[in-house]
């Protein structure tokens, strides 16, 4: 349920019960990663070690206003419309 | 004019040579896959998308040209691909398989399709996959069920089971597919097509929709090895708009294969089997087309070796934590705000911007998705982070450790691509841990950044195809497309052809009127 707020995902009760019990055989599943994740051993995030660089400042054209507006589900003078921000709570 | 049913079953290879030589034109080649397009898809359901006027328009561009500005494209110009929905193209709606794209017509292309483009290679349309490209089946599409052209009640492996399926059913010659875990090879596999995934970052992820940014790959789909070479010298090379591109040119893997095809000479070259990638979980079937071909490649000079990497165990684990946590994160970006699907609350919830994101995402999302963010919040949420991501990520560590020492033994490492041949519908729908099995074989390529394909190695007991894997050292893409074209060309001799020379194909009666 909880996860289900962080994740913005407005899961039903069948749902949650039904991941509820999928979870726990994946979670048990993948704990045994931990057996061997010592402390010796450095963590890897990208696997092509690569030197960050920075691109040539060269400057390109950017989408229309109107085509990046065009797949909008709202839209009212040139800007997306979002509902309310701010809750009751 | 050339028989059409012969005509669609050329490699794109072939088509090519035939272009060169003015037999046929580019609208020739188009016209006959949409032609098969039609007749096919009521059975097949590869395509979620197919865009015929604009690849009649761009095959009439290439066709218009002159010799010299022929002269001046890649050997594959002119010859169609499809593509699968994942990537974006401008112009053609692009769904990831999912409600929450239906409708969404990019108003850019992915650099890939930019040089498909620029390659004038004309673009049949879009081919289903799982939902953002997470299943092994296909079967967790929103839309449409992709069947597998062998057999129509099972599955063409996932994600990519709709490339994989078009270009296995002659509905196109070339094909894109992106690998996470093996969406490219394991399709490629239970089709009898070649499927490869690059080296990450050997082709630029620009406009593929991100699904876990670390593991993604695009690569190529075909039905011989040297057409995947010649596509993926196409697509290849930096991007500066992709931040983990290598910046370097794409490998000589055209040569590479053509000198496998034409010479089948493996003298000097160490093949290393994987002894944690056969045997227990296997198929018999699958076990024995294996080392069948690695008795081919020893025929031809390789010296085989045992290799052990005893990490790979942990693989699937690791996947199963980095892969959701990256999912979570970039799927984070579907919020019913810039596109896509919006759903509203219902009138009794407050009518915010929180709660429209919850619900759009609740009926926008499968099973599987929801499944998968759900585990990837709970990887990140804090006091799990270390004990999962974390771990996960040092499992990285000493899988990219275990190929480094293999890679001391061996030149290129093989194994089965996937335990299994194609299984029916829904038989591991309910079960996610049985469909996570499908990818045992592929996903420690995927955590280490190394390339790898898989090319058909014959038939199993049951009558469907078997896939054999290749991997290579990162960065040395080419390496594997030698003992790769060796071994098509050596197996397809004792096939008398290709191996869909087994393969019925019922949609193509009635074609050549």
């Amino acid at each position: 349920m909880h996860l289900g707020d962080l994740a913005r995902i407005a899961l039903t009760d069948e749902e949650i019960t039904r991941m509820q019990s999928e979870l726990n055989v994946i979670a048990e599943s993948i704990n045994s990663v931990q057996e061997v994740a010592t402390d010796d051993v450095p963590p890897t995030a990208n696997p092509v070690p690569l030197e960050a660089y920075l691109r040539p400042d060269v400057p390109v054209k950017p989408l229309d206003q109107s085509e990046v507006l065009a797949a909008a589900p709202a839209t009212e003078d040139g800007m997306f419309v979002a509902p309310q921000i701010l809750g009751e709570e | 004019m050339t028989d059409q049913n012969e005509l669609v079953k050329l490699s794109a290879t072939e088509m090519a040579a035939k272009l060169r030589a003015k037999e046929i034109s580019s609208r020739d080649l188009v016209a006959a896959e949409l032609d098969v397009i039609d007749a096919a898809e009521p059975s097949i359901k590869a395509f979620l998308k197919v865009a015929g006027e604009a690849a009649l328009e761009q095959a009439d561009a290439f066709d218009d040209l002159s010799d010299d500005e022929k002269a001046e494209l890649p050997e594959l110009a002119g010859v169609p691909i499809a593509i699968k929905d994942m990537i974006v193209t401008k112009g053609i709606e692009t769904t990831a398989a999912s409600r929450i794209l239906e409708g969404w017509v990019p108003p850019y292309d992915a650099t890939v399709i930019e040089k498909l483009k620029a390659a004038h290679m004309p673009i049949l349309g879009k081919t289903n996959l799982d939902e953002f490209a997470q299943g092994s089946s296909t079967e967790h599409s929103a839309f449409q069920r992709t069947s597998n052209p062998w057999d129509v009640e099972r599955v063409p492996g996932g994600s990519g089971g709709g490339s994989a399926a078009a270009v296995g059913a002659f509905e196109a010659p070339l094909a894109l597919g992106t690998d996470t875990g093996g969406s490219i090879r394991q399709p490629g596999a239970l089709t009898g097509t070649v499927g490869v995934k690059p080296t990450y970052g050997g082709v630029s992820r620009f406009g593929a929709i991100a699904m876990a940014s670390s593991l993604d790959q695009i690569g190529p789909v075909s039905r011989t090895v040297l057409d995947s070479a010649l596509l993926q010298e196409i697509i290849g090379g930096h991007d500066r708009r992709d931040s983990t591109s290598i910046p370097e040119g794409p490998r000589p893997m055209v040569a590479a294969a053509r000198d496998g095809l034409n010479n089948r000479d493996l003298k000097g070259m160490k093949v290393g089997l994987v002894k944690e990638l056969n045997g227990d979980g296997f198929q018999p079937g699958v076990e024995a087309r294996f080392h069948e071909a690695v008795k081919k490649l020893e025929a031809m000079g390789a010296e085989v070796v045992e290799v052990s990497c005893p990490h790979f165990k942990y693989a699937l684990g690791a996947y199963y934590i980095i892969m959701p946590s990256e999912v979570s994160s970039n799927l984070a970006r579907y919020d019913g705000m810039r596109y896509g699907l919006r759903v509203m609350p219902p009138e009794d919830v407050p009518q915010t911007a929180a709660n429209m994101m919850a619900y759009t995402r609740e009926a926008g999302f499968g099973d599987e998705v929801k499944r998968r963010i759900i585990l990837g919040t709970y990887a990140l949420s804090a006091g799990y982070y270390d004990a999962w991501y974390g771990s996960a990520q040092k499992v990285r560590t000493l899988i990219i450790d275990d190929f480094r020492k293999a890679f001391e033994q061996a030149d290129v490492l093989v194994s089965p691509t996937s335990p299994s041949t194609a299984f029916k519908f829904g038989e591991k729908m309910d079960d996610p841990l049985a469909m996570y099995m499908n990818d045992i074989a592929t996903i420690p390529a995927n955590l280490a950044g190394v390339p790898a394909m898989s090319i058909p190695a014959g038939l199993s007991d049951d009558g469907l195809p078997v896939g054999f894997q290749f991997i290579a050292p990162q960065q040395r893409d080419e390496v594997m497309y030698k003992p790769a074209a060796a071994l098509e060309a050596a197996l397809e001799e004792d096939w008398n052809g290709p191996i869909w020379r087994s393969l019925r194909t019922p949609w193509l009666d009635g074609l050549n009127k």
